[in-house]
């Protein structure tokens, strides 16, 4: 395992700025998420630091070599990709063992059997050795394709958003099992995805990536607790961050130059009238099993916060907003770092 | 407005069964959602509503008319598909009345109709627009608006957000429902995710291989799962089961667990010693150094307000909903203690849970 690091990385193609002056270091055993919609330029990234794309500008050391220029087959990179593409005609452990048995590498055969065996262990799929590809259901096809990764010992793996083909459930277990396996191999890890719950689930660090550019970099909780821009707020955290313009506030009070205040659910508590300025409505409460989500209007405003499903809140009823430490942006969608006390 | 009622409701098709004998009404004006798995049997179910299937056995009421073998089209009823197709050489007023014009309405009652449908979805400035023009979600909203514009009885929906991103869905789920207060059609929604189920709907149906398992409210669905298969389908992530062996008399207040003691609501049947499982949803955990049931922690999952705990016990792997704040280490040994008035209790053979003194008025399917 090794250091990536991509210093002011561009790329166009055409017209659209893809990757614009990106930095990344990505440390040695850490697990970093791109976060990011589609065409934010995380695939692109991916295929800079493969080879699979060179960049205009900029540079990419891995483990402190510059190899900006060195073709694709001598970086020392896995890559796991979105859709699994296994050898249909060769059984589990033949797909497995195929990166091992490239010409290139020349690995022993009872080495081979070892590492097979040990990945196969590490990703449940032992009994499934013997089975062959197309005999596999969908979670166990994507096991196998991120073993063919496993069983090299690359610099860094890269991973294309590998759980999105896949159902919410097994999505929910490969998360925990994968990061359990970071963990226990130290490997280093840049994986890419538009799902705000894989990144903050898995991530050592988090890059929240927009229009090619990296707009914050750290770990889930600093960018949950303190995102750099409303955009970022926006990205993670379910319900979604809820925003007002300041001047509809009472009796709270902002540092100057507020424009708009983010309001997440744990900086909003709702309680009965009791002469407070804010009184909103409630609009419709959704029932969502362990929580509740309420909506609410307030001053023409829709606010969504979670409350305990078995806390009597109806439609039509007015309750009072009691606001705690809400995040403050200013006119472009910045940050105002001072808390609100 | 409708009431549909189905009764002894069963498609096969050769030797297989899609759908065996279903039985529930609903009510005039209520949201209703089918959940289940694919194959479940859900949009037979819907398209033998419909007419677009005809059952090998059983009867459909439409507010108390038998429509079982009427044509599609005499049924009063809109579906509205999967995948919307809307005529690309029309505009969008067009589109709208499209059902109109090929009734043979007179063009000023159409124009009059698409524009009071278009102000009940909030597209009145979309009318004149080209459909190849429009956002995903406007393209979802002209489509519904095509089948409101008949003023049906009931609207059948068959996934009708399947192909939107999770964000998207949602916001698309709070408009259903606002657009369903607001004309208060009765309506039939058929999703494999049970997110749209529980946000949308008055009462959810959830399905498993052509059988009704429980018939409820999105939180008495929640709360008191009719069975294993409902328990697991809904919640995320779902109830953890823990399973042990014993018996069970009515009146008790407590169940050998292994070799402990884990208070649970008073059960109200008798059951002599059999595969049991104890289930719990991962909000209902907390850790506690003394609790009985013991295991390491494998995994945290933060998620911003709360964080899922994934531990490891002698009785597999149990997920608690915890507070972001607190701190967990991996690997560390904790105790997990239950709020007993939240366990539930299932047979492990059929599945079906046990009676407590909470099933007052809980629906068995």
């Amino acid at each position: 395992m090794a250091d990536v690091v991509l210093r002011n990385i561009s790329k166009r193609f055409g017209a659209v700025q893809a990757v614009g002056e990106l930095s990344l270091a990505v440390n040695d055993g850490e697990f970093l998420v791109l976060l990011g919609p589609s065409g934010a330029g995380k695939t692109t990234t991916l295929r800079l630091i493969t080879g699979l794309e060179s960049p205009d500008a900029g540079s990419l050391m891995i483990d402190g070599r510059d190899v900006t220029h060195d073709p694709p087959g001598s970086r020392d990179i896995a890559f796991v990709f979105q859709q699994y593409s296994l050898y249909p005609h060769l059984t589990v452990y033949d797909n497995l063992a195929f990166p091992l048995r490239s010409p290139a590498r020349r690995v022993p055969e009872p080495m081979i059997r070892e590492r097979v065996e040990r990945t196969a262990e590490l990703l449940h799929i032992a009994s499934k050795l013997n089975n062959r590809a197309t005999r596999l259901s969908g979670g166990e096809m994507q096991r196998v394709a991120i073993g063919r990764a496993l069983v090299r010992d690359p610099s860094i793996y890269l991973m294309d958003e590998p759980l999105s083909s896949l159902d919410a459930k097994l999505r929910a277990e490969l998360r925990l099992e994968l990061k359990r396996i970071q963990l226990e191999l130290g490997a280093t890890i840049l994986y890419v995805t538009h799902d705000q719950v894989e990144a903050m689930t898995m991530a050592s660090r988090i890059g929240v990536i927009r229009d090619g550019r990296l707009l914050q970099l750290g770990t889930p909780r600093e960018i949950y607790e303190s995102p750099a821009s409303l955009y970022v707020a926006s990205r993670l955290g379910t319900p979604q961050i809820n925003v007002l313009p300041a001047r509809l506030l009472s009796d709270v009070p902002v540092p100057p130059g507020t424009e708009t205040v983010g309001i997440r659910t744990e900086h909003l508590q709702l309680a009965a009238r009791n002469g407070g300025q804010m009184v909103g409505r409630v609009h419709r409460v959704e029932h969502l099993g362990e929580q509740n989500h309420v909506h609410l209007d307030y001053k023409g405003e829709t606010l969504v916060t979670l409350a305990d499903p078995h806390r009597p809140l109806h439609a039509g009823q007015e309750v009072e907003l009691n606001l705690v430490h809400p995040l403050c942006f200013d006119r472009a969608g910045q940050r105002i770092p001072a808390a609100i006390h | 407005m409708a009431q549909i009622r189905v009764e002894n409701l069963r498609k096969s098709f050769d030797q297989f069964t899609a759908v065996e004998g279903s039985n529930f009404t609903i009510d005039d004006g209520i949201f209703f959602a089918m959940l289940g798995p694919s194959g479940c049997g859900k949009t037979t179910t819907l398209r033998m509503i419909a007419g677009l299937e005809l059952p090998t056995d059983g009867r459909i009421l439409l507010d108390g008319e038998d429509v079982t073998f009427r044509r599609a089209a005499a049924r009063d009823i809109a579906f509205v598909f999967q995948l919307f197709a809307l005529y690309p050489h029309m505009n969008v007023a067009e589109n709208i009345g499209f059902p109109l014009k090929c009734q043979g309405m007179a063009r000023r009652e159409i124009r009059e109709r698409v524009q009071e449908t278009a102000r009940l979805l909030r597209i009145e400035h979309l009318l004149p627009s080209k459909t190849s023009r429009l956002s995903g979600g406007d393209r979802q909203r002209v489509a519904l608006g095509r089948a409101m514009v008949r003023r049906p009885k009931a609207f059948l929906m068959d996934e009708p957000l399947g192909a939107l991103d999770a964000e998207f869905r949602h916001l698309m789920c709070g408009e259903l429902r606002d657009l369903h207060d607001r004309i208060g059609a009765t309506t039939v929604y058929v999703t494999h995710d049970q997110l749209e189920a529980m946000s949308m709907a008055d009462q959810i149906a959830v399905m498993n291989k052509g059988r009704v398992e429980q018939i409820g409210s999105p939180q008495e669905i929640y709360d008191r799962p009719a069975s294993m298969f409902v328990a697991d389908f809904i919640g995320s992530p779902p109830m953890n089961f823990l399973r042990f062996e014993g018996g069970l008399r009515s009146g008790d207040r407590a169940v050998s667990f292994h070799d402990a003691r884990i208070a649970v609501p008073e059960i109200r049947e008798d059951r002599a010693s059999s595969p049991l499982a104890l289930g719990i949803r991962p909000e209902h955990i907390r850790f506690a150094d003394t609790a009985p049931v013991r295991g390491e922690v494998f995994g945290a999952e933060y998620l911003g307000t709360t964080q899922i705990v994934t531990v490891e016990t002698a009785h597999g792997r149990v997920a608690a909903r915890l507070p972001s704040s607190a701190s967990v280490r991996i690997g560390e040994t904790v105790g997990l203690e239950f709020r007993s008035e939240r366990l539930a209790l299932f047979d492990v053979g059929s599945g079906v849970a046990i009676r407590t003194v909470h099933d007052g008025s809980a629906h068995h399917g």
